[in-house]
């Protein structure tokens, strides 16, 4: 029983999995059911009432997924974790175990659009209102602080625009704030940036992107970094208050430092219901096997790639923290110093129309509305994922009229390279 | 003894050896985590005590209840102390006077009295503080992974599975306890 610590690679592989206990199976088998037989009318009570763990029903929780959430939990350095049915249902979740109606969160303006759209629309009808603060301006993030604040919201590597937030330094507020601090750590994933490590106290992710990486599965994960005192933050009834659900249990003082994790679990997932298909976190987990390969592989050839466009004559600008030069250069050394990602955005000379030319000219990049897959991917934000905003507010979200979004995928690089080339051509 | 950063090998040997455990402050009511952890461990097979002077007398799942460790009329291997902080030290007083003593003394997740384990280690107690043997026991036979906990272990071993999931706890340990970051900010909340 040796105690010492696994490297990266090793629990991408292997942490959460082991031989089935039944058969023997040594790939995580896909626990296709409903439901689970209980051992006795005692055993279900104990189930039902939260005094034992184990498997009741695939809404709450389903032994393939339980693989995938330890392992992202394991890769992150959090005390647990909750997969969910896609990045924004962890979204929800998380906020749903946080705020109550009238509450207000604080939040990066520097999103992903999707992200922007739930924080401005779909959290208001809940009574959850976000209030922005700038990347750029750390202070603002204070500034935003009030007595209603219930959370900081980053991204660590944001998307579309290359923008590194200097977590330590948000989290710093957030605990003077006395409120924890969540970042979506969907761009960087693990293998490029652990947030935890700087002051993170909740991780959630689209599993969609890098860490299923194959573009084939939807899915959303949670992590609890087990570092937020709820027994101090009295705020928060959730987690501190006895629960009727559940015959007045307090989750913290049951549960200590995952409580977080289970309170999304059992009073989030279990009564909202975005629940994830077993199926798509057998794939998912299957992607996250070879995560560390694939991360460097994408990360070297956006780098190669970022550096093509931004001397090609008809760029005026990129934006890839991995270019020496970048405003986000330093950050991108401290934060993530294996490789700034491989999501960029840069700027045609020729604005919309030349963006619109570009996309439709390709044909290894794939134009479409995601990012983290093994192919590369193209878009132009501002005649799709941003087309229902102002020009005001594309330019504000890094999707101006100009901007082209790549996600460089890990085919050959010179192939990556000679697409844009003869795309650009005229 | 390091008690902010138990080795797992320390908690594996204190769960695979114990087999009587005195559970001072266990409650009847069913929403409390003492009821959760003292219902838990005798699911497991351990021989379970339950003291607590208000119900002296009365059973809790089928054991009888006693006033205080000193009316237990067999040995006990473990005192698990569901009680404050600050009223651990009387209770390690009352483990050393029992014959014989018990081998150890565990204070519950959020217990924490470094006089009362320095009292205990210095008989020659093995000390656990603020931990709940159930979520260790989950943890180390990997049981409470189902609840997406990090159980910080991997094994390429086929379990045995039997009962109520009475699994081995047996496996490789990446390093005890608790994650770097929840274990710093332990240490952090109680230097404040």
């Amino acid at each position: 029983m040796s105690e010492r610590i696994p490297g990266f690679s090793t629990l991408a592989i292997h942490a959460g999995a082991q031989p089935d206990p039944t058969t023997g199976a040594r790939a995580t088998p896909i626990y296709q059911t409903t439901s689970y037989v209980f051992e006795s009318v005692d055993h279900a009570a104990s189930l039902f009432s939260l005094q034992t763990f184990g498997n009741i029903y695939t809404r709450i929780g389903n032994p393939t997924n339980a693989v995938l959430e330890e392992r992202v939990a394991a890769l992150e350095g959090g005390t647990a974790g909750l997969a969910v049915a896609s990045g924004h249902a962890a979204q929800v979740l998380v906020f749903h175990c946080l705020l109550q109606p009238g509450d207000e969160f604080v939040a990066s303006k520097k999103l992903y659009g999707g992200s922007i759209n739930q924080f401005t629309h779909a959290f208001k009808n809940f009574g959850w209102n976000v209030v922005w603060a700038d990347p750029d301006d750390i202070s603002s993030f204070e500034r935003a602080v009030s007595p209603k604040t219930k959370a900081i919201f980053t991204e660590s590597i944001a998307n579309p625009g290359g923008v590194i937030t200097d977590m330590a330094a948000v989290a710093q507020i957030a605990k003077r704030a006395g409120v924890p601090y969540i970042v979506d750590n969907t761009l960087a994933t693990p293998y490029l940036c652990k947030p935890i490590d700087h002051g993170a106290d909740i991780v959630v992710h689209s599993l969609t992107k890098f860490l299923g990486g194959h573009g084939n599965s939807i899915g959303g994960v949670i992590v609890d970094a087990g570092t937020f005192d709820w027994s101090r933050e009295r705020r928060y009834p959730m987690l501190c208050e006895p629960r009727p659900e559940y015959h007045g249990i307090v989750l913290h003082e049951t549960f200590g430092n995952f409580a977080f994790a289970i309170a999304c679990r059992v009073l989030a997932l279990r009564d909202i219901g975005p629940a994830l298909s077993p199926f798509n976190a057998f794939l998912i987990l299957t992607g996250i096997e070879t995560l560390p390969l694939r991360m460097r592989k994408h990360c070297d050839n956006a780098l190669a790639v970022a550096q093509w466009v931004v001397a090609h004559p008809k760029v005026a600008w990129a934006s890839y923290p991995g270019l020496p030069g970048d405003r986000f250069h330093n950050l991108a050394k401290k934060y993530c110093p294996n490789g700034a990602g491989a999501v960029f955005t840069f700027g045609l000379k020729g604005g919309y129309e030349a963006g619109v030319r570009l996309v439709s000219k390709v044909n290894l990049f794939s134009h479409l509305a995601n990012i983290g897959d093994t192919r590369s991917l193209i878009i132009h934000p501002a005649s799709t994922t941003h087309r229902q905003l102002s020009d005001a507010q594309k330019i504000e979200a890094g999707a101006g009229p100009d901007v082209v979004r790549l996600s460089i995928g890990i085919e050959d690089v010179e192939d990556i390279i000679g697409d844009l080339d003869q795309a650009l051509a005229d | 003894m390091d008690h902010d950063s138990y080795s797992d090998a320390h908690i594996r040997g204190i769960l695979n050896t114990v087999r009587t455990i005195a559970m001072v402050g266990a409650s009847q009511k069913a929403n409390r985590p003492s009821y959760f952890a003292f219902k838990y461990l005798l699911e497991r097979g351990y021989r379970m005590i339950p003291i607590n002077p208000g119900h002296a007398g009365h059973e809790l799942l089928g054991q009888r209840m006693y006033a205080r460790l000193t009316d237990v009329p067999e040995p006990v291997d473990m005192v698990d102390i569901f009680r404050s902080s600050r009223h651990a030290l009387p209770i390690v007083q009352e483990a050393l006077a029992l014959k014989p003593p018990p081998r150890v003394i565990w204070m519950q997740l959020g217990v924490r009295n470094d006089e009362a384990a320095a009292l205990a280690e210095a008989n020659g107690l093995k000390v656990v503080m603020n931990r709940c043997p159930k979520i260790e026991y989950g943890r180390l036979s990997s049981e409470i992974a189902w609840m997406g906990v990090n159980t910080r272990t991997i094994s390429s071993k086929k379990t045995t599975a039997g009962g109520i999931q009475r699994l081995s706890l047996d496996r490789s340990s990446m390093r005890g306890g608790s994650t770097e970051a929840a274990a710093a900010a332990e240490r952090a909340r109680r230097e404040d």
